[in-house]
């Protein structure tokens, strides 16, 4: 099981509480991952990624192991530690700045 | 007894305002997702109960919400529990996904180059009127969508960007079909307006359409101030009686046409000024009009810092200020486009929202007002239903 951790407002959007666990099968993949929390909340497709093209929204950033994956392609794959569950996959809102 | 309920769209959240039809007593609930911007939220006319939401984020994107027990609970369309659980397989979650039809096409840009449409937010949604599960939405990047399944997916009436698109060009508010009026005697016809688009007409339910801009001037806006697209429409109203009658606030000039839309003529008569954002007919007097000067689209704020709705009883051309219970003193809210109702109780009640997180509601057709409440986030929209 990995570990998800999902902005504030997707967190409502999803009505999930706390972490999201996702069973995501081998190779997982930050493509692979998305795909399946959007499986289980369907609620959040478009929201992190757009539909069709699947590219990620310009102010939504992906973060594991203290590094921004954020610039990756979909098929790199998530770090050991996120894949055996010691480590979150943070998906995060950008700072708005200001 | 009669009541009514107030939709508010804010910048952090959505509000409902429900009183009774004497409307003095008021029952407010909210923040409705908090922290997103809420353009618009409108109630079916065919079941009061169904109403949408468009629920929106620079970060996160759009969303559709709906209720169906009249604002009680929210659901994604086509995500409920109920629907996940059905036979129908893997859920979609389409009710966000808003495509433009074939070819996505160019508008003009900033800088005189062709740029692609972007979907950037829905900026309006407007119930149809006899079937709960049908609703038109309006985009930024302009163009209209049509749901027949309650919003669960959403299609483009395409036709709409084969009007000169190519001509279209955003203004600093963004380019977006903020106002849809359906003709309740020609299930046919439907009128929008684009800010920096125009006003279009479709009188075969959405294939093709026609600008409807003869006898609007913007020579400050435009370089051929009688161009047939391209002109910044802020509002237009119709009263239900008389739905060939429209009534313009474009960006400046407020207008009057007695043919669909077909010429447009001016009815700023003795405004203090004629720049503004919405417009309204009163539910009682197909004649009987409001709106609310702005300063200039330099200064958006009202003349003087005097918040006055101004209302017409002749249909245009001649103007009544409206300030009782109004700040009349350092006043520097703006009034947005969508953020004007009215009821349809008698007297027609009139509801307006401001930048500044105030909604007013005048229970007597515009003679005195009152705050229903005075400190949201900057309202985007207002909305009421009237419930027998």
């Amino acid at each position: 099981m990995i570990r998800v951790v999902l902005p504030f407002h997707l967190r409502n959007l999803a009505r999930a509480d706390g972490e999201v666990e996702l069973a995501v099968a081998a190779p997982v993949t930050i493509g692979a991952a998305l795909d399946e929390l959007e499986a289980r909340y369907p609620v959040l497709q478009g929201t992190i990624r757009d539909h069709g093209t699947l590219k990620r929204r310009p102010f939504v950033r992906f973060f594991a192991c203290k590094e921004d994956l954020s610039l990756e392609p979909p098929e790199t794959p998530l770090p050991a530690a996120v894949v055996n569950g010691e480590e979150p996959f943070l998906i995060v809102g950008a700072m708005a700045g200001g | 007894m009669s009541k009514v309920r107030v939709l508010v769209g804010t910048k952090k959240g959505a509000f409902i305002l429900i009183a009774d039809g004497t409307r003095k007593n008021w029952e407010i609930s909210g923040p409705h997702f908090a922290g997103w911007e809420m353009y618009h939220l409108k109630g079916s006319p065919a079941d009061p109960n169904r109403i949408y939401a468009s629920q929106t984020s620079g970060w996160f994107g759009q969303i559709i919400q709906r209720s169906d027990d009249g604002g009680k609970t929210w659901n994604t369309p086509g995500s409920s529990p109920e629907e996940l659980k059905g036979e129908g397989g893997f859920p979609k979650g389409e009710s966000n996904k808003f495509v433009y039809e074939g070819e996505v096409g160019k508008h003009l840009w900033y800088d005189g180059t062709s740029h692609p449409w972007e979907f950037k937010r829905i900026w309006h949604i407007e119930p149809a009127l006899t079937d709960p599960d049908t609703a038109y939405a309006g985009a930024e990047d302009a163009a209209i969508f049509k749901t027949t399944d309650g919003g669960k997916t959403w299609k483009e009436l395409s036709g709409l960007r084969q009007v000169k698109s190519q001509l279209w060009q955003p203004g600093a508010g963004g380019m977006g079909v903020h106002t849809i009026l359906l003709d309740p005697k020609n299930a046919k016809r439907i009128f929008v307006a684009i800010s920096a688009g125009g006003c279009f007409r479709t009188d075969d339910g959405g294939k093709t359409w026609k600008p409807i801009t003869r006898g609007l001037k913007s020579q400050f806006e435009l370089p051929d101030p009688d161009a047939e697209v391209g002109h910044c429409v802020h509002r237009i109203a119709l009263h239900p009686s008389k739905p060939d009658v429209l009534f313009m606030q474009k960006h400046w000039d407020v207008l009057r046409s007695d043919n669909a839309g077909d010429q447009w003529n001016e009815v700023s008569g003795n405004l203090p000024s004629d720049f503004g954002f919405p417009i309204d007919v009163n539910f009682n007097e197909p004649e009987t009009i409001y709106v609310v000067p702005i300063t200039s689209d330099s200064l958006h704020y009202p003349p003087e810092g005097k918040l006055r709705v101004y209302r017409s009883k002749t249909g245009g051309g001649e103007w009544e200020p409206l300030t009782k219970g109004l700040p009349q003193k350092d006043c520097y809210v703006n009034v947005l486009r969508d953020a004007m109702a009215v009821d349809s109780l008698d007297k027609c009640g009139v509801y307006f929202g401001t930048t500044g997180g105030q909604v007013y509601c005048s229970p007597d057709g515009g003679d005195t007002w009152n705050a229903i409440v005075r400190d949201l986030p900057a309202v985007y929209s207002v909305e009421v239903q009237t419930l027998k």
